[in-house]
């Protein structure tokens, strides 16, 4: 577990970052119209709504801080020295909110909205008699999507998983932009030698299938999100990579780049001012629509039992659990609807909002 | 055309290599024998010389690289890099490092439960997916092909995982109409094998189905379907003799990454119906820790990924005779 302070900056550090992009993108002629051409498309603002939504949860439960913990009689306390003793746990801001959610926990499963446990326990009835009946919940008719084994709360569980799918998409392109742009670029504008040597080390890693490099990967460090992120990240960016590439070779044929070298500027300034701005949509593009795929990939990887640990609340743990669940009669189908819907209300607005994106600013990829 | 075959294997060599080196890397240096002998025999309560004996037995007394102690050629041969990752160029796969047995040997096994799941899935969901996108493509513009491009895209945003889940819970446990799991082999296989490929085949619908009608969309915007159609032919004839044909190569190459999946089988198939094929392989070394196994298959799905590229461009030719294999 990263520590919160770190955590916290990394979460203003990324904010900070994607605003800024977001200020420069907006100063630029060919992103404005492109941005004219998705507030138009009705079914594109929607998904980026839900999306933000989506954002917003996560950021929440990104922002996590140790409170100082308290005697039985309710009184901070402390250590020896006189420094406060902290929870071991950090909670989230998003814990904090939810902590009607997070507190009202049952003794096992319930049904979503039940007033009544979902199994049998020894009760005394109220005429005195004593025998097996559905005992009342401590919260009735408060869990809207039920409770877990454990008695959590389903929909405060399906919210917590949130943070790990954006997580998992955010840091593994983080890991994946850097190299895919860094290596494509310079492949394509220097050729020869340094294309040869990136197109190998592309090439080589691409031809080992995905899931076995994470098995590997996974086997070797262990399960956790941090290294989750790392192997897709590196098992992701070959893609982008070989696209950018391509774009390069063609980019720097043209007279614009030309002119810039005959006026005497350095292969860098080239580089940074004349070809990256000029592949950006590509990346964004394809950050997009690579996105769901990860969101989509975390849940398997979780389910066979090689993405993040037990420990971190997701939705691929969620459906694992849902497994033996189905083979109860009556089955618990809650945990798994909740998974179902909570999956699908991020990834499909990303699918749709990705393709959106494409014909607003790259037409020659147009699908429809 | 053997020339341009036997070139396109020597290019393969290097890459080979480049697998053989990554995995070396990831499974000897950055984990060296002696942590994977104490993550196998137990991090607690093993002696210096329980360890000794266990990479003895094993073979991974040796060094890395280079063996002092040899003489000759023994100062190479006689290496961990040599006896365990080298030897998986020949597809030499050795023992697994749990229980001794050959790993050669149970691929070889396991790679048919593999196979009757993905071949019947891939040959049957190529049929489906490219009548499934012509019959959406002849419909362009109208409502059935709004339709079904919102299905698809639904249908792609559902993750695999609820294909399986789902489909076994309904099928076997509602409705009874197959087995739970389990695999059996010669035809009484066929009752278990059905609703895995069946599902296989709903799962990639959504999103294969889309691509396809893509690529066949952008074919007959094309100036040759116009011609056919001004010299008379009939819808049928311009779909099925010239857009199909045309749309081969983009179809091929979408084929081509599923290869090294049709011997490792659906991972995620395998372990949920327990078909005892090479991705549940996979999945019960992960469990057990057994690297010298998921070494072996990272390696072999990469042989297999490399022989399937090499597929697709011969491939080419014969879907399309413009292209020439120089």
């Amino acid at each position: 577990m990263i520590a919160p302070v770190w955590q916290n900056l990394a979460v203003l550090a990324a904010v900070a970052g994607a605003s800024w992009l977001l200020r420069i993108a907006s100063t630029r002629e060919d992103w404005r119209s492109a941005w004219r051409q998705l507030t138009s498309n009705r079914i594109a603002m929607a998904s980026l709504a839900v999306i933000a939504l989506y954002v917003t949860v996560g950021l929440l439960d990104c922002v996590a801080w140790r409170d100082r913990a308290l005697d039985a009689g309710g009184k901070p306390l402390s250590d020896p020295a006189g420094r406060p003793i902290l929870e071991t746990r950090p909670l989230s801001v998003l814990d904090r909110l939810c902590t009607p959610l997070r507190t009202r926990t049952e003794k096992t499963y319930s049904a979503p909205l039940s007033a009544v446990q979902f199994t049998r326990e020894a009760v005394v009835r109220a005429d005195g008699s004593r025998g097996r009946d559905y005992p009342r919940l401590a919260w009735p008719r408060r869990h809207l999507l039920g409770t877990d084994r454990v008695g959590n709360d389903v929909f405060f569980m399906a919210l917590k998983g949130t943070r790990t799918a954006l997580l998992i998409g955010g840091l593994a392109t983080l890991i994946v932009l850097p190299l895919a742009i860094v290596f494509g670029l310079s492949a394509g504008y220097y050729g020869k030698r340094i294309d040869d040597a990136i197109q190998y080390t592309y090439t080589t890693l691409s031809s080992i299938p995905d899931v076995l490099l994470i098995a590997a990967f996974i086997l070797i460090f262990g399960r956790g999100l941090p290294q989750l992120c790392i192997i897709l990240g590196i098992t992701s960016w070959t893609g982008l990579c070989r696209l950018l590439r391509g774009e390069a070779l063609k980019l720097r044929e043209l007279d614009y780049v030309t002119a810039a070298r005959a006026l005497g500027s350095s292969d860098l300034t080239i580089l940074a001012r004349h070809l990256l701005p000029n592949v950006m949509h590509i990346v964004l593009i394809s950050f997009v629509l690579r996105f769901s795929d990860l969101v989509l990939t975390e849940a398997i990887l979780s389910y066979l039992g090689i993405g993040v640990d037990p420990a971190t609340g997701s939705w691929g743990h969620m459906i694992n659990a849902a497994r033996q669940e189905l083979t109860r009669d009556p089955a618990v189908w809650w945990n798994l609807a909740a998974a179902f819907t909570f999956m699908l209300g991020l990834v499909l607005p990303v699918n749709l909002f990705g393709d959106a994106l494409r014909d607003a600013l790259d037409p020659r990829l147009k699908t429809r | 055309m053997t020339s341009y075959i036997v070139r396109r294997l020597l290019y393969a060599v290097p890459i080979l290599i480049g697998v053989n080196a990554i995995t070396f890397a990831l499974f000897f240096v950055v984990n060296p024998p002696e942590r994977m002998a104490r993550r196998i025999l137990g991090e607690k309560n093993v002696t210096p010389a329980q360890v000794q004996a266990w990479l003895a037995d094993r073979g991974y007394d040796v060094p890395l690289f280079v063996n002092p102690n040899a003489k000759g050629a023994g100062r190479l041969v006689e290496t961990v890099f040599f006896r365990k990752s080298l030897t998986l160029l020949w597809l030499d796969f050795g023992t697994s490092d749990r229980n001794n047995v050959s790993i050669g040997g149970q691929i070889r096994e396991r790679m048919w439960p593999s196979l009757t799941i993905t071949v019947p899935m891939m040959i049957l969901s190529l049929l489906l997916y490219m009548s499934g996108a012509l019959l959406v493509a002849w419909a362009r513009g109208t409502y059935l092909d709004t339709g079904a491009v919102i299905v698809c895209v639904v249908a792609m945003s559902v993750s695999a995982l609820f294909y399986i889940v789902g489909g076994q819970w309904i099928v076997s446990r509602v409705l009874h109409l197959a087995p739970i799991s389990g695999y059996d082999t010669g035809l009484h296989a066929l009752k278990f094998l059905w609703l895995p490929v069946l599902i296989g085949i709903v799962r990639g619908a959504g999103g294969d189905i889309r691509f396809y009608r893509t690529v066949f969309l952008e074919e007959m915007g094309k100036d040759y379907v116009r011609t056919a159609r001004a010299k008379g032919a009939s819808e049928a004839r311009v779909l099925f003799r010239h857009v199909l044909r045309n749309a081969l190569i983009p179809v091929l190459t979408g084929v081509v990454t599923e290869i090294p999946f049709l011997f490792m089988g659906s991972l995620l198939l395998e372990t949920f119906f327990a078909i005892p094929g090479l991705g549940s392989f996979l999945i019960d070394a992960i469990q057990a820790q057994d690297f010298a196994i998921v070494r072996a298959e990272v390696y072999l799905g990469s042989v297999l990924y490399v022989l399937g590229l090499i597929l697709t461009d011969v491939s080419y030719t014969i879907a399309d005779p413009r292209v020439r294999l120089s």
